[in-house]
């Protein structure tokens, strides 16, 4: 008798344990239905749609036709696509690196002992709040070759006064440029690391009598390891999907995608974007999009499988 | 008394050594970096008061004689800005709403309601973060142009309604950080759960709401890709794709060129200033983990 009650009793809490947890998944699946309705609807139908089209030729107005791996092929034997896929590793290669040691120069600097800190930071900040566009219109007048700002520097200076815009070898150091000056958001976030690694360290350093390149390779940079895996990964990520900037500097009539000199602006965002909605082949653009889609996903593996080896997490 | 001296002078030298290498070298560089960041805005600023002539003096001048504060009105007049101004102002402030109550909602469901999906929903949101928009740009756009929504706002608003992984992220943190405890009182109390989402949670997230609206208020100010992809008729024009025009049509004439930047920036220096504190922990808090 004994026993049968306990087991009754049992049962019914698990009942209601029950009870309770299918209410939970009920209100969690609830409230997160905004985000899954959009994920399925924006995300993951058209990653696998885009995979379907890249096997047809479609142009909108007719449905689209199965050409099997016709559009992989003619990809890899288009100059422009080859020349896209060239600028945008050079951006990447050249251009993510180069913000991302300035920025953590400058937090650095910022994270000195020094009166006006806060007016500093404000500075060297603003510019990365100034529109993309509105950037961009601003330093194609800077770069202008006869009468832009740098020019006129280099001319005092009596050095050579490039053309920077129409150069094809110009350019892309041309959008590093105003990239570097924008990059006022990657040191914030640097600084924020800097001034959370303990004090404690360093002291613990300068009895064991470490100079200064020493503190700041074995303890700044483990430390903030994390943070710079953040901003490399997110530096990579948007680095492949350079387009406002290029458009503007390449600045076609009636916003149309030109591609600036000898195609030397012509990232593979542009290129994509152009055979989608200027030659409306959109077979061809998700075939691109895919090849994208690819190669954003092995460099960031490649990226988390080397950091193993060199980001440094708390053992919490 | 002399080696006492000269030993008195010695500690200074090294002192007065010690201060110029801690103080005065660090300023220098500060400085010499703010000049240079600063320029490109003194000369935009300078340019947008210039006459036509003075635009192509050389040297260039810093401080405009004369000074033409027409050229902003000018600019004003040579292309429909009160109409773009409008069209930005429609893009960018009706997502705030969506955004806001949407990633709340899912940022909910993924810090204070314990079900186990969240454990595999929540890295997907994680990773949709990577993915790149031209991935999906082809399948998305045909899917609005087949319910004939191309040329009008809708592409560009109604997907705020679903949230976006960044806030959603920035919200759970925030979420996270509220004890417990102030919902369980609530739930024993028999309160349904979005009953504790509006009363309790939603108060308490005031700053990193604030933050939130600043950066979708930003993110559709300043979008490009988005409006030039959907909005065909000029009619329909973000400032950002009338100044790109602007710039195409009035190549020589810098001055209202750069006058129209201006007016094109300034809003955005506004809303800096008076959010600052909020934009800051909000850039700081999406660099972590």
């Amino acid at each position: 008798m004994k026993i049968l009650t306990e087991i009754t009793v049992e049962n019914k809490t698990s009942i209601k344990s029950n009870k309770k947890r299918n209410k939970a998944i009920m209100h969690g699946i609830l409230f997160a239905l905004p985000w899954i309705i959009g994920f399925l609807i924006f995300q993951l139908y058209p990653i696998i749609a885009s995979a379907y089209y890249s096997f047809t030729e479609y142009s909108l107005l007719q449905p689209p036709k199965f050409i099997g791996l016709g559009n992989y092929a003619a990809l890899f034997k288009d100059d422009k696509f080859l020349i896209s896929l060239k600028n945008t590793l050079y951006i990447t290669a050249v251009g993510v690196p180069i913000q991302l040691i300035y920025a953590l120069i400058m937090a650095m600097l910022l994270n000195m002992k020094v009166k006006g800190k806060s007016i500093y930071r404000t500075l060297y900040y603003i510019p990365s709040i100034v529109p993309l566009v509105a950037s961009s219109v601003l330093w194609i007048w800077i770069l202008n070759p006869q009468y832009g700002l740098l020019n006129s520097f280099l001319g005092k200076l009596g050095l050579y006064q490039p053309a920077w815009l129409t150069n094809p070898s110009l350019t892309k150091p041309s959008l590093i440029m105003m990239d570097v000056w924008r990059s006022g958001g990657t040191m914030l976030i640097y600084l924020a690391a800097l001034q959370g690694v303990p004090r404690s360290l360093y002291e613990a350093a300068e009895i064991d009598g470490a100079g200064k390149m020493k503190k700041f390779f074995n303890i700044t940079l483990p430390a903030i390891s994390p943070v710079i895996l953040f901003q490399l990964i997110m530096g990579l990520i948007n680095s492949f999907q350079y387009f406002t900037q290029a458009f503007m500097f390449s600045s076609g009539a009636n916003l149309q995608i030109s591609g600036g000199p000898e195609n030397s602006l012509l990232f593979y965002s542009l290129y994509l974007y152009q055979n989608a909605f200027s030659f409306l082949k959109m077979g061809y653009a998700s075939a691109m999009a895919w090849i994208l889609f690819i190669i954003v996903l092995v460099v960031t593996l490649i990226v988390f499988k080397t950091s193993l080896k060199w980001v440094y997490y708390d053992a919490e | 008394m002399q080696s006492e001296l000269s030993s008195q002078k010695e500690l200074n030298r090294l002192k007065r050594k010690k201060v110029i290498k801690k103080t005065v070298i660090p300023h220098v560089v500060l400085i010499f970096f703010a000049i240079i960041f600063s320029l490109p805005f003194i000369w935009l600023v300078s340019t947008s008061f210039k006459t036509p002539e003075n635009v192509f003096k050389m040297p260039p001048q810093w401080i405009p004689r004369p000074f033409k504060p027409e050229n902003y009105i000018n600019a004003v007049k040579a292309i429909p800005f009160f109409t773009y101004v409008k069209n930005t102002l429609i893009i960018s402030i009706i997502p705030i709403f969506g955004q806001m109550i949407a990633s709340a909602l899912v940022a909910y469901s993924f810090s204070k309601i314990d079900w186990k999906g969240k454990k595999i929903l929540f890295p997907i949101v994680m990773a949709t973060m990577m993915l790149p928009s031209q991935v999906t740009m082809v399948p998305v756009y045909i899917i609005w142009s087949k319910l004939g929504l191309v040329n009008t706002f809708t592409p560009l608003i109604l997907p705020s309604l679903f949230g976006s992984a960044f806030n959603i992220f920035l919200l759970r943190q925030f979420f996270a950080g509220i004890p417990d405890s102030y919902i369980e009182a609530s739930r024993i109390d028999g309160a349904s759960e979005f009953r504790i989402f509006a009363q309790i949670l939603l108060p308490l997230s005031k700053p990193v709401l604030t933050s939130i609206a600043l950066f979708t208020f930003m993110g559709g100010w300043n979008d490009f890709m988005t409006p030039l992809m959907y909005l065909n008729e000029s009619s329909k024009w973000p400032l950002s794709i009338g100044l790109q025009a602007f710039t195409f049509q009035f190549q020589q004439q810098w001055e209202l060129l750069m006058a129209a930047t201006v007016l094109f920036t300034v809003p955005m220096i506004i809303i800096f200033f008076l959010g600052q504190k909020q934009f800051m922990e909000g850039i700081v808090m999406t660099g972590f983990k």
